[in-house]
């Protein structure tokens, strides 16, 4: 502990009286194999720009699949051959890959690495006043443990048998046993090595955030004066922390099973003409582990997005987030309660029913923080000034889009409701809402707001607006038909309905053309997004200091900020982070590093205790 | 159509880009104006876009849930169907009410208070009262939807009521098959590696119960009587889902699992209801479990008790229509007691 002590106060010192020597860097140190927080930042970001890309198109592939069944893709063979029938129809088995990997590359390799590890990574030390995190090289490794793991993730789209096919879940037996599906071959042993590596990228990045928030914050960053993105990066940490190496041991027990011939999932199975001679395992403890990770996932998904949503709403409200410290504590409630709701995807896996009514409470007590948060923010936008900024409209796109995909959490929490709506299309909008479409859009909002401080220039607005229409109604479209889809009982990972009888077959015929339709545009606009992002990388407007006049540290870094991050000193934090528009000030804003002393038009009785 | 959909793919991104060309000289003669990149009209076209969006998807839900709800409810052919319906119902109309209320509330604040450079936003950080409303009452309305579904859910997962029909559901790769008790009322034992080309259950037929076991080709069940479906797996998980009976158990290889229902309505009755003379209730898979996951399903005949009851007596058990299966176990034994004995 000392001597970890001793070296952050030796890189402070370093950074401090050193600061010009950084330039000195080659290139590889700076931009490859940099331990500048900001380069890893970026380097998350474009690798999970590649992540969202590739999971894209393979929704689109099956959404072709869905709403088109009889078209011919033949004229994709070039690019995918193998994938198709000699009937130019996707494969049956094929289908099961792409959506697993759609599952797993949108869920960990865009929202959790791409979302947390771009934004914890960039926003930590700039908005809690550190000249980088605790330990850069850590940092850097985190980086380049997921550029492995990404790796091995690709590659495994292409060996022999395919992808992993078991579903985003890979539950075994079906993970674990070649004979059940070609993906369950090397695929599936990819896909382990990759998560497993995964995973120790995490905990790298996720034990650096903590320490950083914990240790490195400048003097007078209080912990209740820490801008809700950093409550929301540093309980996410803490998830990330908690519950990957749970999974991390799941993992470990299923490469045991598939390749060393032990029997922790394995047990009675007759399978490919033979009956197999494990006994005495449970396939129900592997979904157990899979889930308390799986779970406190979903948040570490989704409190990163909220954060941002805070941040944005309240500096575009020119408005302080209304009841801050009820946002903190709802993001700690939510942190720990994400703990002990996991078996809320198992009521009818065959686990005892009383354990399903222990989940059903503890499940929906997590709606009230959530439903605390979505009001709060609701209130922030009252009584405003708002500046519909992209960022802003992303923002106000999310908590939309929590609030409905919330409320259906209600249904699919209460196990009496789940058994009819278990695994269907219903619980495909639920999740893809709250989680998958709110998340993006926190991801969004995050470019779109810290874009001028990523690299010093703006983003073109009239884009920006063109994708975020596009997308937020996009999205609506995509996945609120498929509640209805989902009530009348379809199930889900299904290759194709023509065999279906339930319901009246035809009209979801119509509605899945349609969804295809409303999926396809969406991802195009996307690529808006996408030139939007490159071109103002290089032609965009150059960027004032503080160009959303906005109260957090971030903004008194220079336009550029170097490895260091601030130039002299390390500003000292003098109030909280959301004195806008206070009464009797001039400016609609006071940034954090302003003393009260220098605000004596505007203090109020109590300000100098907070 | 595909050369419409094609010339207006392109013209919209044609448009696009004039419309981004457009906002980049628009940005030059902001600079020389030294003024923020703020556009006044651009602000309030996006606060009137969420209005739109509000109205219509508000319109948009409530057409689409009236006009389309006989295609996405599906009728209901069991007992617990009912209830589990009312609780569902009640729910979309609590969490609708309150998804409604809420979207309305953000866009209409939304719009009203776009930004105007003669105001100044109002300093408001908290207020501890709306606060604990906003906390109490979410927690009082869903402490009764749970208490209720905690109920329901004791009852439909809680113990069959006596002299259930008990019949074996078995999910293999990419079917299923069922056997029912036969005459003595008692399934046989079973043992995974008993299975082969003609026992696919694993039948132990060493077990005097399993004498007069037999497996149809459809599943019958009775109306109006609890039928507790014993459900196992051979290879994978598979899920039995009936989403007309609201029926759903996942079958776990290694761990037996079951659910009990009590049917409301014949085949005949429900083809009647959809108007679909080939109508069929269906056991259909809902865990992914390979290739054909989509198309392992299985027909389930629901009958008067008393056509169940003929029927029933119609089947002869499975060991009587493969004799040849019992003289090889035979030869076995023989074997195996005559290797004993040497």
């Amino acid at each position: 502990m000392e001597t970890k002590l001793k070296t952050i106060k030796k890189v402070k010192v370093d950074h401090d009286e050193h600061h010009d020597e950084h330039h000195d860097l080659g290139f590889i140190r700076k931009y490859i194999f940099s331990e500048d927080h900001k380069i890893i930042a970026k380097q998350f970001l474009i690798t999970g720009i590649f992540w969202a890309v590739v999971g894209g198109l393979f929704s689109s592939l099956f959404r072709v699949q869905l709403g088109f069944p009889d078209l011919d893709l033949s004229f994709l063979s070039p690019i995918i051959g193998n994938w198709l029938t000699p009937q130019g129809k996707i494969d049956a088995e094929v289908y099961l890959a792409l959506i697993t990997m759609h599952g797993t590359i949108m869920v960990f390799f865009v929202l959790t690495a791409g979302l947390s590890g771009t934004f914890s990574n960039f926003l930590i030390p700039l908005q809690v006043g550190a000249r980088d995190m605790a330990s850069g090289f850590l940092n850097m490794l985190s980086y380049w443990f997921f550029f492995l793991s990404s790796i091995v993730m690709f590659i495994s789209i292409f060996v022999e048998g395919g992808p992993a096919s078991g579903g985003w879940t890979i539950y075994p037996p079906l993970s674990a046993l070649p004979q059940a599906v070609s993906g369950s071959g090397l695929g599936m042993t990819f896909w382990l090595i990759s998560m497993a590596l995964f995973i120790v990228s995490a905990l790298l990045g996720a034990l650096n955030y903590i320490t950083t928030v914990i240790n490195l914050r400048t003097e007078g960053m209080t912990f209740f004066r820490m801008p809700l993105t950093i409550w929301a990066f540093f309980v996410t940490a803490i998830l990330g922390v908690l519950s990957f190496p749970v999974l991390l041991s799941a993992a470990l027990l299923l490469i045991m099973d598939r390749s060393f011939g032990t029997s922790f999932y394995l047990s009675d199975i007759y399978i490919g003409g033979e009956a197999l001679a494990n006994e005495g395992g449970s396939a129900i403890l592997f979904q157990h582990l899979f889930w308390f990770l799986g779970h406190p996932e979903v948040y570490i998904v989704i409190l990163p997005a909220l954060g941002i949503a805070s941040e944005v709403i309240a500096t575009c409200s020119r408005k302080p987030i209304f009841g801050y410290k009820f946002m903190v504590y709802s993001i700690l409630a939510i942190g720990g309660l994400s703990f002990v709701v996991w078996a809320h995807h198992m009521f009818i896996s065959g686990m005892n029913p009383f354990l399903g009514s222990v989940f059903t409470v503890l499940t929906l007590i997590i709606a009230v923080p959530s439903a605390i948060k979505a009001f709060n923010y609701i209130a922030t936008l009252w009584r405003g000034n708002i500046i519909f900024t992209p960022a802003m409209l992303f923002s106000i796109g999310l908590v939309s889009t929590f609030i409905s995909g919330g409320v259906t959490g209600i249904f699919l929490g209460n196990s009496a409701l789940d058994i009819n709506l278990h695994d269907t299309y219903f619980v495909v909008a639920h999740f893809h809402i709250v989680m998958g479409v709110s998340a993006f859009f926190g991801l969004f909002a995050g470019v779109y707001h810290w874009f001028p401080k990523m690299f010093g220039r703006m983003m073109n607005n009239g884009l920006g607006y063109i994708h975020f229409w596009i997308t937020f109604i996009g999205s609506y479209l995509v996945f609120f038909p498929l509640h209805y889809i989902g009530m009348a009982g379809f199930p889900r990972r299904y290759y194709s309905f023509s065999t279906f009888q339930a319901g009246n077959i035809e009209s979801f015929v119509d509605l899945n053309v349609f969804v295809s339709y409303a999926a396809l545009i969406t991802f195009g606009a996307q690529f808006i997004l996408l030139f939007n992002f490159f071109y103002s990388m290089f032609r965009g407007k150059k960027a004032t200091k503080n160009p959303w006049r906005s109260n957090t540290l971030e903004w008194t870094t220079p336009i550029n900020p170097g490895h260091g991050n601030w130039v002299g000193a390390i500003p000292k934090v003098e109030r909280w982070a959301y004195d806008y528009s206070k009464t009797g000030s001039k400016e609609d804003f006071i940034p954090q590093n302003i003393p009260y002393s220098r605000t004596p038009e505007s203090n109020l009785p109590d300000d100098d205790q907070h | 159509m595909n050369i419409i959909l094609f010339i207006s793919a392109i013209l919209f991104f044609l448009i696009v880009f004039q419309l981004f060309r457009s906002s980049e000289l628009l940005a030059i003669t902001d600079k020389e104006k030294k003024t923020s990149s703020f556009n006044d009209s651009l602000n309030n076209l996006n606060a009137i876009g969420g209005i739109i969006f509000l109205l219509s998807l508000i319109v948009g839900l409530f057409w689409y849930s009236i006009a389309e709800y006989d295609n996405y409810v599906l009728p209901i052919a069991s007992e617990h169907g009912y209830v589990t319906e009312r609780l569902f119902w009640v729910t979309t109309a609590v969490t609708a009410f309150v998804f409604i209320v809420t979207q309305i509330v953000m866009f209409y604040f939304a719009y009203k208070y776009k930004y105007n450079e003669s105001r100044k936003a109002q300093f408001y950080p908290e207020n501890l009262k709306l606060e604990l409303i906003w906390t109490i009452i979410p927690a009082i309305v869903l402490t009764v939807l749970i208490g209720w579904g905690l109920i329901v859910w004791g009852e439909i997962t809680g113990p069959p009521p006596e002299d259930p029909e008990v019949i074996e559901v078995v999910g293999y790769q990419f079917a299923w098959a069922s056997r029912y008790p036969g005459k003595d009322n008692k399934l046989g034992s079973y043992n995974f590696k008993l299975i082969d080309v003609d026992n696919i259950l694993g039948v132990d037929f060493t077990d005097s119960a399993s004498f007069d076991d037999f497996m149809p080709r459809e599943i019958h069940v009775p109306k109006g009587k609890p039928v507790l479906f014993k459900i196992r797996s051979r290879d994978v998980i598979h899920s039995v889902y009936m989403p007309y009976m609201r029926s759903q158990m996942n079958a776990v290889p290694g761990m037996p699992t079951q659910f009990w229902f009590v049917p409301t309505k014949t085949t005949e009755e429900i083809r009647e209801e959809t108007g679909n003379p080939d109508f069929n209730y269906e056991i259909l898979c809902n865990k992914i479990c390979g290739r054909a996951h989509f198309s392992m399903k299985h027909t389930v005949v629901v009958q008067e008790e008393y056509e169940y009851l003929e029927w029933k007596k119609s089947q002869k058990p499975w060991i009587e229509r493969n004799p040849e299966y019992l003289s090889k176990i035979q030869e076995k034994n023989n074997f195996q007691k005559l290797s004993l004995r040497d």
